[in-house]
């Protein structure tokens, strides 16, 4: 019986391909709209997530503000030290300080810029090695001119497919070596290509470059298993009571947890996500709305054939059936084609905005299960009209 | 089996209820014989159309009982008569109701679909009424693409493609000129020869003229029954394809 019905749809539905398409439209749009706001959503979060995760997971970055009285107090060796033993669950904890430079090599030249690192800091970071070797301890202690290079300025002095490694490489008046190239760490957001960089020990920054023992930042990588919030604490009571700051003072320095940031970033377009896909949801209804528009009007103007099939001998079932039929394969066939274009589109945004596209297959199975429900509700009504006419009189109707 | 195949025995039909009530029979009686072909005329109101309907099992008497092949009918439950109609009737209407945008093969096989027959059973079924119609050529054509006799036609291939013990007609030759007409009846009455009984509602004497029993109503009851005692129309043998 199924079969029949199934059968009997298909042939209707051929018989007028355009009212067919038109009416599964609403259906079309309204699944192509919810996947794809669904995928960019998951497209999107999935690239800041990797934004944040190039900053190091589980990192505080603490820098100093202009305080109450407009001073702007730096960070320094010291600074680092107490944080590294006084504070539980801190696993690594380094200082940066940085200054624009030009690199040259060859007589190829290019801006980029000198970061004051150690190793600890290129844990904290999370920052990994492409080639070579990172710094020896008698290289941090000394300050010695070596230096580790980014790749986008591997790429932009030294040649193609020729190791830079033990090759000289000019900072402003400083001369170097290049023990390493660190591996990507991908761009942060606005922050320009952090791959366009020169690592050097951080005492020989602050003494060829900066001319102070200054740190710009701390980077502090620490235990996941630790609570971040009871860290802040510890940390903001540690840093006030080492800048002296009186009650009611402001803090002049601020502290970024990437693991928070990534949680909010994560739950903030996630709600949107779900905001904008529930919008999406309602053309899905309405578009179930104009099937069973469609498909009463359809009712009334087959009551002829309604009645030829009952008085052949169908059963009213079969004529509730066939219609339900119709109904839902118009919805099925309009879900597939909205997961089609849903996939086009979503496929196309991420790649025009730049982040990696996101198949979900959840909500694709969901929005196609959604559409064959519309159509055993939107269906329903119009099926159960049909089925319940006199062949008589559907057969007089003009 | 013994008895007539359909039998009426005071078969009223009330529309409607209280001071609106119409009777339109009042205690019709009639039995048809299998292999007659009946022709069934009155002026309109007389009452024929709601006796056609009963007799299709399409609409229930108010009272009184409706024998066919010894089952009655009456008592039977709006399915069990759909289940009737498709297993031993056929319908041939004056519209011809014919699916629009619906080849004429595919046409004759509706009937055969819901007989739940399998695909290459049933279009060969569905080829086989339309060549006995001499529609074979025609099976691709729409009812758009053919003539108001054609459409007859495929319409009485529908009708006859399940077998059917009784086939009743509607007026058939309402909507056709008078050549179509005399043509659509010489084929009902060659299919009669054959063995199918028919009962054909018109109002047309000379198409009545083709039958062996014309049954004449007025007033919701049964005039009269005239029964031909001519020889077969056509010097058939039974032997068509």
């Amino acid at each position: 019986m199924l079969g029949t019905s199934l059968l009997l749809a298909l042939r209707e539905i051929r018989r007028h391909i355009l009212r067919s398409f038109l009416t599964t439209l609403g259906i079309i749009i309204g699944v192509a709209a919810v996947i794809t706001m669904v995928s960019l959503g998951r497209s999107v979060t999935a690239n800041i997530s990797d934004q944040i995760s190039s900053l190091g997971s589980n990192v505080f970055f603490v820098f100093p503000i202009e305080g109450d009285r407009g001073q702007f107090r730096p960070f320094d060796e010291r600074d680092v030290t107490a944080v590294r033993e006084q504070i539980a669950g801190v696993k690594s904890v380094a200082g940066q300080v940085e200054a624009n430079v030009s690199a040259v090599h060859n007589g190829q030249d290019w801006d980029s810029k000198v970061e004051g690192v150690n190793n600890e800091f290129l844990d904290a970071r999370g920052i990994k090695m492409g080639e070579g070797r990172r710094f020896t301890e008698a290289e941090m202690e000394a300050g010695a001119n070596v230096c580790i290079i980014g790749p986008t300025v591997q790429e932009e002095i030294f040649l193609p497919r020729q190791s830079p490694i033990g090759e000289r490489l000019r900072l402003n008046n400083v001369d170097c070596q290049v023990i390493g190239v660190f591996a990507t760490r991908g761009a942060v957001g606005g922050n320009g290509d952090d791959d366009n960089s020169v690592l050097m020990p951080l005492t020989n920054v602050q003494r060829r470059f900066t001319g102070n023992d200054n740190i710009g930042y701390m980077a502090i990588s620490y235990d996941a298993s630790y609570d971040s919030v009871t860290m802040t604490k510890s940390l903001i009571d540690l840093i006030r009571e080492r800048r002296v700051l009186l009650d009611g003072q402001a803090n002049d320095f601020d502290i970024v947890d990437t693991a928070q940031i990534n949680e909010t970033v994560a739950s903030t377009v996630g709600t949107m996500t779900v905001m904008v896909a529930a919008i999406a949801a309602i053309s899905l209804v309405v578009g179930g709305v104009g099937i069973m528009n469609i498909m009463l009007v359809s009712v009334t103007e087959r009551t002829r054939e309604i009645g030829i099939r009952l008085a052949i001998g169908a059963l009213a079932r079969e004529v509730q059936l066939q219609f339900l039929t119709e109904a839902v394969v118009l919805c099925c066939f309009g879900g597939l084609m909205g997961i089609f274009l849903g996939f086009a589109l979503s496929y196309g945004l991420a790649g025009a905005l730049g982040f990696d596209f996101i198949f979900d297959p959840f909500i694709n199975v969901l929005s196609f299960v959604i559409s064959a429900l519309i159509g055993i509700v939107f269906g329903y009504f119009p099926a159960r009209r049909a089925s319940q006419l006199d062949p008589i009189e559907a057969l007089r109707h003009e | 089996m013994a008895g007539p195949l359909i039998q009426l025995v005071g078969i009223t039909k009330t529309f409607g209820t209280g001071a609106a009530a119409f009777q339109a029979l009042k205690g019709v009686d009639m039995a048809i014989d299998r292999g007659d072909f009946v022709a069934v005329m009155g002026p309109s109101g007389s009452g024929k159309s709601t006796t056609m309907n009963i007799l299709g099992c399409l609409d229930q008497p108010t009272a009184g009982v409706f024998r066919f092949l010894g089952q009655e009918v009456q008592s039977l439950t709006k399915d069990q008569r759909s289940l009737l109609r498709r297993r031993y009737l056929g319908f041939v209407f004056q519209g011809f109701n014919l699916l629009a945008r619906t080849t004429a093969v595919e046409n004759v096989e509706l009937p055969l679909i819901y007989r739940g027959m399998g695909k290459t059973a049933r279009r060969a079924a569905a080829m086989r009424a339309l060549d006995r119609v001499g529609l074979g050529p025609w099976a691709d054509h729409t009812p758009a693409e053919l003539s108001g006799g054609q459409q007859q036609r495929v319409a009485i291939a529908r009708a006859l493609v399940t077998d059917p013990e009784v086939l009743l007609a509607d007026e058939p030759t309402g909507n056709l000129d008078s050549e179509r007409s005399v043509e659509i009846m010489k084929f009902l009455a060659e299919l009669n020869e054959q063995g199918i009984t028919i009962l054909m509602v018109t109002h047309e004497p000379e198409m009545a003229a083709f039958a062996k029993t014309i049954i004449h109503f007025k007033d919701g009851l049964v005039e009269n029954i005239e029964r031909s005692d001519r020889a077969p129309l056509l010097a058939v043998s039974g032997e068509h394809a």
